[in-house]
Order: structure tokens, then sequence, then C-alpha cells
């Protein structure tokens, strides 16, 4: 149905695809996998001819027996949205926030002119009705902001299926949602493939989502595609070096000296954390939100202890409760038996430091990396060999000492993630935060990053506090799990116990939901 | 650096006004103090380039003088916003929903509520029409909109991941509005200084022109051009010249304005991120 023949792509003469050929059937899916940088997006913005200034495209695109590549701008106006459907990462930016969800849909239907405005309203509600948005509950008149992250995605699966495409181009649709809701979002992306026919691109950088989506995988690398196959053969064959390596990556388990020691290093005892909202009326009181519901725990001293929970269950609350960033409403924290606050001493918030999940947002941008590296000295003041510090934690975590006079935007993600680890080594901590803190990184790097923390842990007997969505890290990497849901604790234990045989229901639904890759 | 279009043209048009107001320090062609009433309302010649006014003095000498005073009063009026302002909105954001908050943004709006010009001519009717009391009224208009700008950006600031990292190492508000955030907004802040900068010409002439700003016999744009009202009609030469510098001054900060605006934000720079 859809065919690719040769594709290259230059961009203001950088090339960026390189002979791409692919070809999709009616109701099949092609996984488009790869890490950052690999082309995967470009491909897909080729078959829209939606490229950025400066790009050169050779080669050919059809669908069924139309060049696209020959078409004009104005012919290939009518083909997007009508014949070639796509879907994107983020649903909250996809979305227009000042238009009812019902008139979204029905805009497409009017521009390409394929519907009067009743009819258009009607097909709307018949389309959002097919995403699982039932017009009882989810009336036309909706904006986006009343819809949950999955429902947005939902609205965004409508506006792409709404002219029946026959192409639906998928660019890592749930990247941005929760386990749970990623499983409906595939279950419906999969029944709609199917149901009505469509051939459907699904671009992703997680192979385990792929292998359980796709009839054929296309892995790609620098730009060019250097294995494809249906899904059961190349998982069961993994030709090119390349796709082993990313499958072993994804799978990867770090080397781990446990280490630890009986004694608790960090107490968590029923901490409670509300949050007053805004009036409703004008005298009325003020209603409360009670974010972390009397959570307890205790990390011991060299343990990694995993917290698993999806967004808005209160994960990053505890965490800047924990670190001393806000005050908290009952219960109380310690660290090595002393309280922690927001007004605890710099000697004790010395013994704790944080990595964050941004390796982008976590660098003033106009410092440089000594000047990033020996903010935490603020707490302690400057030691005597400032310098020989710098160099030793940049080595430590695998830099040359010579980076630190190199501005973050000189770094890939993975090296700057490095600095961030530097940062928090630099005041000799004992307990690390490790806020999402692999997640936004390809599979290769955060199987070095997890080696690295590991080999970290081994090293200078640290304990780690390790925060997720991604059950699959948490996994490999965590002596004990914590499963968190609406500011409660409800499962607790060692990893593999608790992965093996979860007791609680939340946790239960967690795991099922997680798309897993066929063992090795 | 390839700088942009706009501010090439705004910075040679500001500069060559601000080289006039330079040079007129140290010398103009004629004292501008110094009357030829025999010379008066001459035209352009060899010896008076521009002509003279009514009173005889040197129309070029006068807006040389009138460039240093229009500048020298907008460029201080802006460094009081500025001073005042910019420390104001950053520790509103430092303390964002707090009293401390409420209080600087109401205390802003106040200053918003009252037409500018209106309480220019209270301050100066009460403390007296001069160049100094022109920069104070200008300089207090400017306090609530560096206050809000600065505020408003170093709200985009504040949930970023460095700051929460910076938070973790101990930082306080203080410490980290002027370590972390104003570098970040510093850009915004020079943009709405060009902006800021033009307005004050075009007050203070506004200010001189109804009699409440420098006075005789010091010379300004907006004095030459009510002295050159009753005598539009014979010479428009003498309210063209000061009009056309106010115009050109003005036109010239807003293209710098643009220019810098387009300069220093990322978003249309292209660059690795």
């Amino acid at each position: 149905m859809i065919g690719i023949e040769k594709l290259s792509l230059t961009l203001s003469g950088i090339p960026v695809l390189r002979d791409v050929s692919l070809d999709i059937a009616a109701g099949r899916t092609l996984g488009l996998v790869g890490e950052s940088g690999s082309g995967k997006s470009m491909t897909a913005l080729s078959i829209m001819r939606l490229l950025p200034h400066g790009a050169q495209m050779r080669g050919k695109v059809h669908l069924e027996d139309r060049e696209l590549n020959e078409l004009s701008e104005r012919q290939m106006c009518a083909v997007r949205g009508a014949e070639i459907g796509m879907i994107f990462q983020e649903p909250m930016t996809a979305l227009n926030p000042v238009q009812t969800i019902g008139d979204q849909v029905a805009e497409t239907l009017l521009v390409h002119g394929t519907a009067s405005r009743s009819e258009a309203r009607a097909i709307a509600r018949e389309r959002l009705a097919r995403v699982g948005l039932v017009p009882e509950r989810f009336p036309l008149d909706r904006y986006p902001h009343e819809l949950s992250g999955g429902q947005r995605q939902r609205v965004c699966i409508a506006l792409a299926i709404a002219l029946r495409p026959k192409l639906l181009i998928a660019d890592e649709p749930t990247t941005a949602l929760d386990v749970t809701t990623q499983a409906q979002i595939l279950d419906l992306i999969r029944e709609l493939v199917r149901e009505e026919e469509m051939a459907c691109l699904f671009i992703t950088h997680d192979l385990a989502v792929v292998s359980e989506m796709a009839d054929e995988i296309a892995v790609m690398k620098a730009g060019a595609v250097v294995e494809r196959a249906p899904t059961a053969t190349l998982l069961r064959e993994m030709r090119h070096p390349y796709t082993r390596a990313l499958f072993d990556a994804s799978r990867h388990q770090p080397e781990r000296a446990s280490a630890k020691s009986e004694a608790p290093l960090l107490e968590v005892r029923g901490a409670v954390r509300d949050y007053t909202l805004r009036r409703q009326r004008l005298f009325g009181p003020r209603p409360s939100f009670r974010a972390v519901d009397g959570v307890s725990f205790a990390v011991k001293r060299g343990e990694s202890l995993g917290l698993v929970g999806e967004s808005g269950c209160g994960k990053s609350t505890l965490t800047r409760a924990i670190l001393g960033l806000e005050a908290f409403q009952g219960g109380e924290i310690l660290l090595d038996g002393q309280p922690v606050s927001t007004r605890m001493p710099a000697e004790l918030r010395r013994r704790m430091q944080v990595v964050f999940q941004d390796p982008y947002g976590s660098f003033n941008p106009r410092h440089r990396v000594a000047r990033l590296l020996t903010e935490p000295f603020h707490l302690t003041g400057r030691p005597p060999d400032l310098k020989e510090r710098i160099g030793e934690a940049l080595e430590n975590v695998g830099l040359a000492s010579s980076d630190r006079d190199k501005f973050p935007h000189e770094f890939s993600g993975g090296q700057r993630q490095r600095i961030a680890i530097a940062r928090a080594l630099i005041t000799r901590p004992e307990l690390i935060i490790l806020d999402e803190a692999v997640s936004a990184l390809d599979v290769s790097i955060r199987a070095q990053i997890m080696d690295l923390l590991a080999d970290l842990q081994g090293r200078f007997g640290l304990s780690y506090l390790f925060i997720a969505h991604d059950l699959t890290v948490v996994r490999a990497i965590t002596d004990r799990v914590l499963v968190m849901q609406a500011g409660r604790i409800v499962e607790e234990g060692e990893t593999q116990a608790v992965f093996s045989a979860p007791t609680d229901s939340y946790t239960r639904a967690l795991l099922d939901a997680a798309p897993a890759l066929p063992a090795a | 650096m390839n700088w942009p279009i706009q501010l090439r043209l705004g910075s040679a048009l500001f500069g060559v006004f601000l080289l006039a107001a330079l040079l007129s320090l140290v010398w103009t062609p004629y004292d501008v103090t110094e009357l030829e009433i025999a010379a008066k309302l001459s035209a352009p010649s060899a010896a008076h380039w521009l002509g003279t006014d009514h009173l005889g003095r040197d129309m070029l000498s006068m807006l040389m003088a009138g460039a240093r005073t229009s500048i020298a009063v907008a460029l201080v009026a802006v460094g009081i916003g500025i001073a005042l302002g910019v420390p104001l909105g950053l520790s509103a954001a430092a303390n964002r929903g707090s009293f401390l908050d409420e209080i600087i943004m109401r205390g802003n709006d106040l200053i918003f509520a009252f037409p500018s010009l209106v309480i220019a001519i209270l301050i100066t009717a009460v403390f007296g029409p001069s160049a100094l009391n022109a920069i104070l009224a200008i300089g207090i208009f400017n306090i609530p909109v560096f206050a809000r700008v600065a505020r408003g950006a170093a709200l985009t600031i504040w949930p970023r991941e460095f700051i929460l990292a910076a938070r973790v190492a101990g930082k306080g508000k203080v410490l980290i509005s002027t370590e972390h955030i104003l570098p970040n907004i510093a850009n915004l802040l020079v943009v709405q200084g060009t902006i800021q900068f033009s307005m004050g010409i075009l007050a203070e002439a506004g200010l001189s022109y109804v009699g409440l700003g420098a006075q005789p016999p010091t010379p300004s744009w907006g004095r030459m051009l009510a002295d050159a009202q009753t005598f539009f009609y014979g010479y428009p030469r003498l309210a063209l010249l000061p009009g056309l510098a106010i115009v050109l001054t003005v036109l010239g900060l807003n293209l710098m304005g643009d220019g810098l605006r387009d300069l220093l934000d990322p978003r249309l720079r292209r660059a690795v991120r």
C-alpha cells in the first residue's frame, strides 16, 4: 500500500537518511525502531513531506499507485490528514488548547471538504466514540485541559483517523504516557489498524513496545535501515550486530556487588503532604489535596531502593520532601537519625544529593562544567583541593578532567547525565536520589549509566533511592521496591519477589500493563 | 555574530544621535546659551548649517545639546526602572503566591493605573520643573514595567531542574535569583530596556514641551518644539528638525529592540540546544 524506495535526505548538506526502503501493506504494522538521531521521525516527516528548511530529498514515496514525491504542495495538503494520519508523542501540544475536542475533529473533515458542518460534527462524535470517548461522558464541547493525558491521546488518534486514512503514522505515541494508559492506547491502535484496514508506521525507541505491536520491524541506525524482518524472525535471529546490541542493552542487568547493611540511612515515618487549593467561593474554606498520605519506609546503607508509580502518585512530592525542599505536614523524615526539614543544617544536606531526569534541563546553560560541578560546595565551603576534586569527580563518571571548561551544550545526553552524577558525587554524599535519572536516555546509553551507577555504589558504598516509572529499569538495578499509588505505598518487598509474585492488585495491573521483551 | 538587519539599522540611527550627544559634552559649533539676535531665523548657510532659531541660536548646536538632555534623562530613568523594578520582580517570582508577591504586584498595578503623564505633571508641579524631576517621574513609571517583565520571565525559569539542583545545593532565593535566574532573563530585560529607553525619550520631549522638563537655557528637543510652535507657518524648519530628531531616535531604538530580541531569543536563533 505504502512504499518508500531509496529515500535519501540531507539537511543543509548533512546526510540524515540514506537509501531507506520500506513498504507496509494494509492492515499491517511496521515498527521503526532506533535510538535518537537515527532518522526515524525524519522518515515519517519525509512521507508527509513536512520537512524543515534546507532539506533535500531524493527517492520515491508512493501511496497505492500515486507518487507522493511528485505531487505539488497543494496536492500534498489534500493527502495529509485525509490519506495519511499522524499521531505525535505529546498529546498536550498536539491539540489546540482553546478549541473543543469536537471542533478539532470536525475541523479536519471541514478542511478536506468532505462533509457539511452538521455532518462533520456527527462524524466527529462517531470517531471520538470509536476511540473510546463516548459522547455521554465526553461531550464534544470538552476542552483538552479537561482530559487526562491518555484521553488527549485518544482525541489525537480520533483526529488522525477522522477521514479513514490509508496510512497511520504513530511517532512515539505512548512515550509520554503511564504504563497502564500506554497499554490501553496500544490496544486501541492495534484494533484500529486491524478493523479499519490501515497501514501503520509505528515509530518508537522502546523495543518491548514494538515487539508487541508490530508485524514487521525495521531497525534504523545513523539514517539507514540496518535490518528488517517479520517481528518473530527478527527477535529470533537478530542478524545485524546493532540489532543485537540494541536488544542486549534493553535487557541489560548491571553487575552489582551487594554490600548493604541492615542499618537504616534514611527513614521516612508516616510522612504527609497536603496542598491547599484555591477557594471555590470567596469566603469558602480552602480545599486541600493530600499528595503524600502516611508514607513510611527506610533506605538501608548501601541499598538500592526502587520507588515505582504512575504520574501524579506523589513520587515527586515525596522526593522534594526527602530532599528538604518542601515542608511536610505530618510524620518525620530522618537521615542517619537526624531530622530532615527545609531548614536542616548544610552538613546534613551535603549527605544527600539528587540526579534528575532531564539531561538538558538540569544545568544552567550559561555556566561551565567546573562551575556547575562545584555548586554543591555552597554547602560545605570550597575545599582547598578544589581543582583535584573537580578532576576526580569527572574521572569517576568516565569523563576527562579537561572537560571542566566546556559548556553543557557541548555534551551529548548521556554525557550530561554523567556530569549530573558527578555533581551529585562531589560532596561525597551517602544517599543519592535518582529521580527518573535514566528515563530520558537511549537504551545503549541507559545501560552504560546503569553500569556506572552500580560501579559507583560498589566503590563508595552509596545508597540509592531510585524513582522511576519504567519497571524493567527498576527491576535491573534495585534490591527492594516500593509501589506507590495515590499518595500511599501499596506494596513493598524484595524486587524479585514483588516482580514475580505481586500481592497488591495495583502492582499486578502495573506489571501486566508493562510491555515486556520476549526472553533472550 | 550575525546581526539582524533591524539591529544594524537601529544601532546606526541611534548611534548618530548618541555620538552627537557625546560630542556636545566637549564641543558644539556655537555656544547654545549665546543669543545672536541679529542673525535670528536665518536660513541654513555655511556659518549655520541648519540655520538659527528665533533667538539666533545655532540649530545644529541646539539639536546636539538637546540630544544630550533627552538621552541622559531617558537613560537614567531606564536605570531607575531596572535598578528597582528587576529586584522587585525577581523577589515576587521567588516568593510566588505569597503576601510579598501580592504586595509588589498590586503596587505595580496601582502605578499602572495612573496615566503616566498626569503623574509626571503632578511630580514636576509639586517639586518644580527640572530635568531631575522629569527623570524621577519617568523612572517611577519604568519600575512596574521591569518588575512585570522580570517576574514573568523568572517564573518560567524557576520550575527548571537546574534551579532544583541549586536548591539541593542549599542555595537560597537571593543567591538563586542572582546566579541562575538573572543571567537567564537578561536578554529579555535588555530588549525591554531599549523599548523603555525610546519611551523615555518621548516622555522627556512631552514633559519639556509643556514646560515641565529641562528648563532654559538647557536645550531640549521638546522645548525646541514648543518654541517653534508660533513660527511654524513661516519657518517650519524650526519644528521639523527637533521633531525629526525625536522620530529618528525612537525609531532607531525600537529597531534595536526588535533586532536584539531576534538576536537573543534562542527560539529564533538556530543553535544547538
